[in-house]
């Protein structure tokens, strides 16, 4: 297996510059010849279509959504960090590095963070450029906020839709290109196979989910853009829509999957309220700069929050984490609430959830002030809780929110497959076992914008005397049978549960066994269960209709399918790597007073899998980690 | 709570369609409106009958893809809500709701609740951007925007693209849509260098499609989940006066 990451060479400051020196280019004349399959419309998926469209290449993009707007970037809230330095509080490209390296515990690239810390100063040019209305001071500069787990002030942000504005920006972009008619856009479109030819990807298999159609498309490289598959969990932050399937049918066609069980649960969700329901909507944690999170001294508590005196809160976060607070990084705060509510001290209906308090916020800076930073996510609170959180706090607990793992990439971001690109939250590189706030939006755009453009010339100057790739080779033929197979199978089920119920036995088991915290036998446990769940979701699912109409449940099976097996596979990641470190807690290895014990001698790699076939257990590769220019030090938030 | 449910049904395109009476048990008034729609459906499902199709993503009220009319409001009873951000608890219990698609000429009904707003795209891609490649734009800071513009244009920029606004005006007309865009680009210093072009190519995409005209009943300002004003239609009609006696 070549798992060569291809890290340039030179000092750590000089090696993206020295990629793009030496990285091969495809001249203009040219780029008419060359086609691409861009699947995502996302931040990454949008802005790589929209500059390869710029440049002249043939692009073709996908999406589910009925619009390329609505790809779930849009659902970003807190904003986007770059090393801009703007508040002159100290902050550079290293110091952003170091603060990505080390949240991320230790379990990343240096190379790829740093180049992503750098590309950052770019990306808030870019978008500004665009029309993106960040949130400015009154002299008319850019304002910046500090966000969870970082001491400086580096996030940007356009109120609390960050995501939505600047996926705007991209999606204006992607539609000046569809109008200019180098870039062809394919909404209600669902990539089911990836098609290898001669050991390149050259296409893929589609479903028109309106009209049921299949079709093939061909490309001389396929770019994967298709965001996280946190959705696994069935409740989590993520769109109905969003699905592990493009990343893992890639992976079945070799491409090795890193890290998939290393998933972020945010600490700032709405709690769950009832079976009947399927989503966790996020509350921004920006909501933290100005909110306290605590949770009552005493077990059980049964007065409201307000009745509470001061002496009788807990502000946990506060008291272990003193120099973080309630900034502390996410996998801590998540974990930390996790304790309090099972230790009995969680608050609500279900007792499933902390207080996040502005009352000290209001009674400084007033009620204005607070309105106008965060008036949308009031409102919203409002609306789902039916709660005013001007007078009493809100309540909050954590849920799936990112994946972290994805498709193994090297540095030019192409998988093992050589021609199949990965960007954005698809893959895995930036993030290590743990990310930063506002550090996906970032990544996820410099994907598109300022990184895949270079590395993909430089693999596609090989294709240029390639031409057409034809859509009747063979290997497409296998393809789209084994997708026209699987559909016929599913509406052939009749059994007697729903889709959605095998989803959400899947989500609960694994956010008990490897969720916020996993142990040896838990994992074990799950892996057998997964397996069972799966032989009975293909006796016993129900799925109405037939395969060549609009049906939406028959959508929600191809993902949940995939799932049933992406989730084996979380387990034996977590399985497999004895220690604990960012957001992969074991509870095996852990200090006297409950902080993840890393063990560097042993697990100081990424775990990348390969697909054996269905009931073989995977293959483990380790691509070693090097750190040349940061010591790993233990975290300490405290 | 119980709910009576009269849903408008229909197979494809080109087939007519009606309302279908639905009776729900047993609902709890915390669920959303769409979870309602998913707990008839899990039955629906199991009766081996076609679920009723409805558009739905993020469920947070941002990326603008859910949205039905509800008992003949867009996105239903709560003022500046999307369908997905609507609980039970604002209906009665034992109450009739009627659930029907966003209906307009230029929003063609897919299926059942769906309908095809791709109108949408193609008005932006007709001219709402700045056209700017990658790799051109200045430093961030060199042109200094002044708070009250930003925010003026992150108002009109906050639209999520549903088109309540279309299904909610008699006359079907996209000129709130439009208009957002419009606004957007037009109070940006970044925007401003293809003012006339942008207002002139986006009002005659719109046009070409299949919207009416706006006769400024400002029905769409009250329905719209983001709370976009109609003055950014006023400032379209002045953009677009302006561009035409410039181009003279
Ligand atoms: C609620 C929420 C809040 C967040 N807040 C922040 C924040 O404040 N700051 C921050 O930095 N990050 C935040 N994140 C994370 C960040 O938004 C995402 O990591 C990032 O936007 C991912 O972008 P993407 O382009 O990789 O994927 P997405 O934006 O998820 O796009 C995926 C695209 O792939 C398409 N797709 C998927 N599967 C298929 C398929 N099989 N066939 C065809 N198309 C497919 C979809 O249609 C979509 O267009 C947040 C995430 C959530 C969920
Ligand atoms: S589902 Fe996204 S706005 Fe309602």
């Amino acid at each position: 297996m070549n798992m060569d990451a291809k890290i340039p060479g030179g000092p750590l400051e000089e090696k993206w510059s020295n990629y793009k020196k030496n990285a091969k280019l495809v001249n203009p004349a040219n780029r008419k010849k060359i086609d691409v399959i861009v699947v995502g419309t996302g931040l990454a998926g949008s802005s790589i279509a929209a500059s390869l469209g710029e440049m002249g290449y043939n692009v073709k993009s996908f999406c589910f959504q009925d619009s390329a707007r609505r790809a779930h970037s849009v659902a970003a809230q807190g904003g986007v960090n770059a090393a801009k330095n703007y508040k002159n509080d100290g902050d550079s490209v290293y110091r952003m590095f170091v603060d990505t390296l080390k949240g991320g515990d230790f379990r990343a690239r240096e190379a790829n963070v740093y180049r992503m810390a750098e590309c950052s100063l770019n990306l808030i040019d870019q978008a500004v450029a665009q029309g993106v209305p960040f949130g400015r001071e009154y002299g008319g500069y850019l304002n910046n906020r500090s966000f969870g787990g970082v001491q400086v002030s580096r996030t940007f942000y356009a109120r609390g839709q960050t995501g939505q504005q600047l996926l705007i920006g991209a999606y204006q972009a992607l539609m000046r290109q569809v109008h200019k008619k180098t870039v062809q856009l394919f909404t209600r479109h669902e990539m089911l196979d990836l098609v290898v030819i001669d050991g390149k990807a050259r296409g893929i298999i589609v479903r028109n989910l309106d009209t049921g159609e299949i079709e093939r498309h061909a490309a001389h490289a396929v770019v994967l853009a298709t965001g996280g598959f946190g959705k696994i969990y069935y409740l989590s932050t993520l769109a109905m829509g969003c699905n592990g399937s493009a990343i893992w049918r890639a992976h079945k066609k070799g491409a090795l999957m890193a890290s998939p069980s290393w998933t972020q649960i945010h600490p700032t969700s709405l709690p769950q309220s009832g079976d009947y329901q399927s989503k966790l909507t996020l509350m921004s944690e920006s909501l933290r700069n100005d909110g306290r999170i605590w949770v009552p001294l005493r077990e059980n508590e049964q007065r409201e929050a307000n009745a509470i005196p001061e002496e009788e809160r807990d502000y946990y976060l506060e008291r272990r984490y003193p120099a973080f607070g309630n900034l502390a990084p996410r996998d801590i705060s998540s974990r930390a609430a996790k304790e309090r509510i099972d230790a009995g001290f969680g608050v609500g209906a279900l007792k499933n959830a902390v207080y996040l308090d502005f009352s000290k916020a209001i009674r400084e800076q007033g009620v204005a002030k607070i309105k106008e930073k965060y008036g949308n996510l009031f409102d919203m609170y409002r609306k789902i809780t039916g709660i005013d959180a001007y007078k009493e706090p809100m309540m909050i607990s954590p849920a799936a929110h990112f994946s972290m793992g994805g498709l193994w990439v090297d540095y030019e971001l192409m998988t093992t497959i050589p021609g199949l690109f990965a960007l954005g939250e698809a893959n895995f590189a930036d993030h290590g076992a743990n990310r930063l706030g506002a550090n996906s939006l970032l990544q996820a755009s410099v994907d598109g914008y300022f990184i895949a453009p270079y590395t993909m010339a430089n693999y596609l100057s090989g294709e240029i005397h390639t031409g057409k790739i034809p859509t009747d080779h063979p290997a497409f033929d296998e393809a789209e049978k084994q997708v026209k197979e699987q559909l016929e199978r599913f509406v052939h089920s009749k059994g007697t549960k729903t889709v959605d119920q095998y989803h959400k036995t899947l989500g609960k088991l694994l956010y008990d066994y490897c969720g916020l915290s996993r142990n040896e036998s838990g994992l074990q446990f799950a892996i057998a269960e997964i397996r069972k769940l799966r032989n009975e979701f293909y006796e016993n699912v129900h799925i109405p209709g037939t395969v060549d109409t609009m049906n939406a449940e028959l959508e929600k099976a191809g993902r949940v399918a995939d799932y049933l097996e992406i989730g084996e596979l979380m387990c034996y990641d977590a399985l497999t790597r004895k220690e604990s470190c960012g957001a992969h807690f074991r509870e095996e290895y852990q200090t006297p007073d409950g902080e993840a014990m890393r063990n560097d001698a042993d697990f100081q790699f990424i775990s990348a899998w390969e697909w054996r076939g269905k009931d073989n257990e995977p293959t483990l590769h380790k691509e070693p980690l090097v750190f040349e220019n940061v010591k790993p030090i233990v975290r300490s938030y405290k | 709570m119980k709910l009576h449910l009269k849903i408008w049904r229909q197979k494809d395109k080109n087939t007519q369609g009606k309302l279908v009476d639905y009776w729900l048990e047993d609902v709890n008034p915390h669920m959303s409106f769409l979870e309602m729609l998913d707990t008839l459906n899990e039955k629906l499902v199991l009766s081996d009958e076609m679920p009723v199709e409805f558009d739905h993503d993020c469920r947070e009220g941002i990326c603008g893809q859910c949205g039905v009319m509800i008992n003949g409001l867009a996105h239903g009873p709560l003022k500046n809500t999307t369908t997905c951000q609507l609980h039970l608890r604002e209906f009665k219990d034992g109450e009739t709701i009627v659930i029907e698609p966003f209906r307009s000429k230029a929003f063609p009904v897919k299926k059942d609740l769906k309908v095809d707003r791709a109108a949408f795209d193609r008005i932006i891609a007709s001219g709402g951007f700045v056209s700017v490649n990658t790799g051109q734009a200045p430093e961030a800071n060199s042109i200094p925007i002044n708070h009250e513009t930003a925010e003026s244009a992150f108002d009109s920029a906050a639209c999520i693209g549903c088109g309540a606004c279309v299904a909610t005006c008699k006359n079907g007309s996209a000129a709130l849509f439009t208009s957002a865009k419009i606004s957007h680009m037009a109070k940006l210093p970044q925007g401003k260098e293809e003012r006339e072009h942008r207002v002139l190519n986006m009002v005659h995409q719109m046009d070409n499609e299949d919207f009416g005209h706006c006769s400024n009943t400002e029905a769409c300002e009250v329905e719209c989940p983001q709370s976009i004003s109609v003055l950014n239609i006023a400032q379209m009609n002045y953009e677009y006066n302006r561009a035409k006696v410039l181009k003279k």
